[in-house]
This record gives C-alpha cells, structure tokens and sequence, in this order.
C-alpha cells in the first residue's frame, strides 16, 4: 500500500517536474524568438540611422532622447545595437548551422563505415580539439583576413570536430541496434540506414549542443570581432563596438556597457534555451 | 530434398587489441534442407547469436563457406546480398528493439517492400495482409514500437521477415523476451507458418523442451563447437556427450 502511495507521488513530482520544464521552454523560447525578431526587423525598429554621425551631440550620456547614450561619433547606441544583433545573431546561426551539419554528417560517415577514412577523419579532429578553440581560430582569421565571413569560417574550421566526435559516438553505438540489423535485412542501403534510421535516433543530443553552442559562438564571434578579426569598422557589431570603446570604459562607460548588456543577456537566453531543451529531451523527464 | 543453406567449417574469431583473439564460432558445419526445422541449442555465450548473424551476414565469416542454394555468398557484400535477403530472414531476440523507435510497425514491415519497388498503396495492403496473417488487426501498422507489448511486436517481426516470401527463416531466441503465455502463442505461430508455408527454419534456442517439440534436427553447441547432432527425442533421451547431459538435466531439475 505505501509502496503504491510512494509511486504516485514519484509520478505526482515527475509531472509537475515536466510541467515546470514545459514553462520554463516556453518562457526562454519566447525570449530567444524576440531577440530573432529584433535582429530581423532591426532597421524598423532603430531610433536613429546607427550609422549617422552627429559630432555635436558626441559621447552624450544615456537620456530620454538617446536611451544607451552616445558614442564618440555622436551615433545613437541604442540604434547601434539594434542593428549589431542582426550581425551578431545571424552570422552565429548560420555558424552553428553549417559546424552541426557538417560535423554530424563527418561524424555519421566516418561511425558507420570506420576504416582509413574514419582514421583520418578523427586524428584531425583531435588536432582541432587539442588546440584552445579560439586561438586557433584567431590564427586562421588572421591568415584569411579581417570580416564577418572570415571569421564565421575561421570558427567553423575549428569548431566541426565537436559534433562528429557526437554524431561518431552515437552512431557506433547505434549500429549495433537490432533495428539496424533488421534494415539490413530489409534490404536497405548504408545511405537509407543512415539518414533513415541513425541520424533521426541520434538528433536529440546534436540539436542540445547545438542550441547550448549557439551561446558559445555569439561569445566568440564577438571576441573576434573585439581583437579586430571579425566584424569591421564601421560595421555596428557588438564585439568590435565593444573594442572600439574599451578606452572609454572609466570616462563613458555606457560606449562599453550597451554593447556588453546585449551580449550578455543574449549569451544567457541562448545558454539557458539550450540546457532547457536538454532538460526538455532528457528520457528520464519525458518518460513517466 | 533439396540442400537450401549449407555451412562448410564455419569459423568466427574475434580480435581486438590487446586481447587473445577470440573464437566465437569453431568449425561449425551443418546442412538445412527445404522445409526441415534446424535447432541450435547451447548456454549462454556459446555462439549461438554469432551464428545467426554469420548466416545473414550481419558480421564477416572469419573462415569457411556459406551456401545458399548452392552459391557461395560467404565473401558478397552488402549491395549484392539485398537479392540473398528476399530468402533468407531473421527474427530477433528483442522484438521491441527490432524495431526503430521513431518509426510505425507498418513502416517497418514494408520497408523490404518499398525497398523492392512496390508502390504504396501495394505496400499498404500488404502490410495489412501480413499483419492479419500473424494474427495482428491492420491497425497495428500505425502504432509504434513501444505502444504494444512484447508479443505484439514480435508478431509484427515475424509479419516483417515474412514480407518478401523468404525460403529460410532464422529465429534467433525468438521467444526468450517473452512470458511462457505468449511463447506458445508465438510458438502456435510458427507451427503453422511452417505447415502452411513449407518454410524451413533455423532455430536457435535455449529451451530444449521447445527445440523438441519444434525442430526436426538439433545442433549442441559448446563453446563455439558442435559438440553433438541429431534428432532431439534422442539427444535428449541418450545425450552422447558429457555437455549435453547437463544441458538436459539442467532443464529436468
């Protein structure tokens, strides 16, 4: 009787655990698509052209007309903002998009057919994985020269090999299925059990390191932006408005602060998104 | 009778670094004949399983020969088995685990199907004849793998090798998953499958009880070896061999 009484109230608490999951979703997907919504619409919503200068009004603190204040060329930063988040965002999504493709496909390929390939394939992995991720980077944005672009493809070289270890992982394990075996049986091709039967099984744990990588990666676009290797002047990108700013920290720091802010909260959305669809996703939440 | 499956010193030895090799399988020959019911009796890690995955080629055979209907198909590779597998098919031990967990029973029934070219709506009402030949409702076609029970799903596996008309169906602990209800269900099921259809099957087993009602011909294996064969209601009344008396006695006790 107890024992019964127990279990309900194990499956009472796993339910409210998942309702309280549900919300928290919900909450920080609403706050993710507004910020993918200020990015898209990010010319409409600017108070000012954040590229016009206006050096009479240089270096104004935050005020009604100007709510983040104003930067040494008298550029309204709540403007410069605004439309640094398309930079920032966009470039990060694709980022994550094309590293999270790639390196499931590597992965996937390399886990199902193994051999010299797959050899290969993971000793330059572990090259990318032994270096830290954005020195490494910096070297090959400095090889390719400055720009957004350069420095989506500099992360990207770099940051792939993440996935594949996942996507090798996962399917290696996977392989040895029974319902593997029975496709083979079923006459199916590697191709068909591939993108048939392992990638949608595996699509859990890649789509949480994606989500929880698109933090990271906002973070280190900005960083190489900030040493001058990504986004250029005058292009209104967070990470360089930052570097652009950082004598001014002590004498007006909102040239700093607003471009940090924006940063962070959007780090933080994104971070706390992705460990909520982990939790979302985990067996032991869903099953009950 | 005609000669289907015929395995000539079939050996699998699995190496990995820094371990002995190990062999699975030893030396193992045998013969099945149209509409003969092999067993393949043993313990647990006796190479059994190993077996069954050399016959349908889910691992390479390390050495021997394998014959289907008289061609050698020990060394063909994937691509070119897809034909070998319209005759020979498995049933697995776990019958939800046979099915992938993001796709319907239906689906997974037809796959050989579509794979072979039939249009949809063919595969549908195939799908729908199989499952009723297994004694399932066509409705099961839309479930998934963990929405039924274990004899279910197992009815459906069958429904599944059953799809492209095999000569040869292996039956890999086919029922060991199962309670001892739904085993005789199972059991009814292939029965009459065997009756109805002239299969021939490869059964492999732990149960001797089940190896004696079913089976035609029994393989003891030990240790990767055939350690004796013959007729069940002899190997089981007069065990020859020290192995297979405790296997016998372990089942009276």
């Amino acid at each position: 009787m107890s024992e019964k009484q127990n279990k309900n109230v194990t499956v009472r608490v796993q339910k409210i655990k998942k309702n309280h999951i549900k919300q928290k979703l919900a909450f920080f997907l609403i706050l993710a698509i507004g910020l993918v919504v200020l990015a898209v619409f990010s010319e409409h919503l600017c108070p000012y052209d954040p590229y016009a200068q206006d050096l009479a009004s240089a270096l104004q603190p935050p005020s009604l007309q100007h709510p983040m204040g104003t930067d040494t060329y008298g550029r309204d930063m709540l403007s410069r903002v605004i439309s640094g988040a398309r930079a920032s965002i966009f470039s990060t999504f694709i980022l994550v998009a094309v590293i999270s493709v790639l390196g499931t496909a590597v992965g996937v390929c390399c886990g199902y057919f193994g051999g010299a390939a797959d050899a290969v394939m993971m000793r330059i992995s572990d090259v990318c994985l032994a270096f830290p991720g954005l020195v490494f980077a910096m070297a090959i944005a400095a090889i390719l020269g400055g720009g957004i672009q350069n420095a989506v493809i500099a992360l990207a070289v770099v940051s792939w090999p993440k996935y594949s270890r996942i996507a090798r992982g996962q399917t290696l394990a996977l392989k040895e299925e029974p319902y593997i075996h029975a496709a083979i049986l079923a006459g199916d091709s590697s191709g068909q059990i591939m993108l048939r039967h392992i990638l949608p099984n595996m699509l859990g744990p890649v789509l949480v390191t994606a989500m929880l990588d698109i933090g990271t990666m906002m973070m280190e676009l900005a960083g190489l932006s900030f040493l001058g290797l990504g986004a250029q002047i005058p292009m209104a990108e967070w990470g360089s408005m930052m570097s652009s700013g950082r004598s001014m920290i002590q004498t007006y720091p909102w040239v700093v602060l607003s471009p940090g802010i924006a940063i962070f909260i959007s780090v933080a959305i994104f971070n706390l998104l992705g460990d909520t669809v982990r939790d979302y996703l985990d067996p032991k939440n869903s099953r009950s | 009778m005609s000669i289907l499956l015929e395995a000539e010193h079939l050996t699998k030895i699995f190496t990995q670094r820094g371990k002995n090799p190990f062999k699975a399988v030893n030396d193992v020959s045998f013969t099945l004949k149209k509409g003969e019911t092999l067993g393949i009796v043993g313990e647990s890690g006796s190479g059994k399983s190993t077996i069954a995955k050399l016959l349908t080629r889910l691992t390479d055979i390390t050495e021997g020969t394998l014959k289907f209907e008289g061609k050698d198909i020990t060394r063909l590779k994937q691509s070119q088995l897809k034909e070998v597998y319209g005759d020979i098919q498995m049933v697995f031990q776990n019958p939800v685990g046979s099915f992938d967990p993001r796709r319907t029973l239906g689906d997974g029934i037809g796959e050989s199907l579509r794979n072979r070219g039939m249009k949809k709506a063919d595969v549908e009402k195939r799908v729908a004849e199989l499952l009723e030949q297994c004694g399932l409702e066509k409705e099961y076609a839309k479930r998934y793998p963990h929405e039924v029970s274990g004899g279910q799903c197992q009815r459906a596996a069958i429904a599944r090798a059953l799809a492209v008309e095999p000569k040869v169906l292996i039956c890999d602990e086919a029922t060991s998953a199962l309670d001892v209800t739904i085993q005789k269900q199972i059991m009814e099921l292939l029965k009459d499958l065997k009756e109805k259809k002239g299969l021939s099957f490869i059964f492999i087993c732990h149960n001797l009880a089940l190896v004696q009602m079913f089976c035609d011909r029994v393989l003891v294996l030990y240790e990767g070896k055939v350690v004796e064969s013959g007729i069940p209601d002899d190997i089981i009344n007069e065990p020859k061999e020290e192995y297979t008396r405790r296997l016998v006695d372990a089942v009276l006790s």
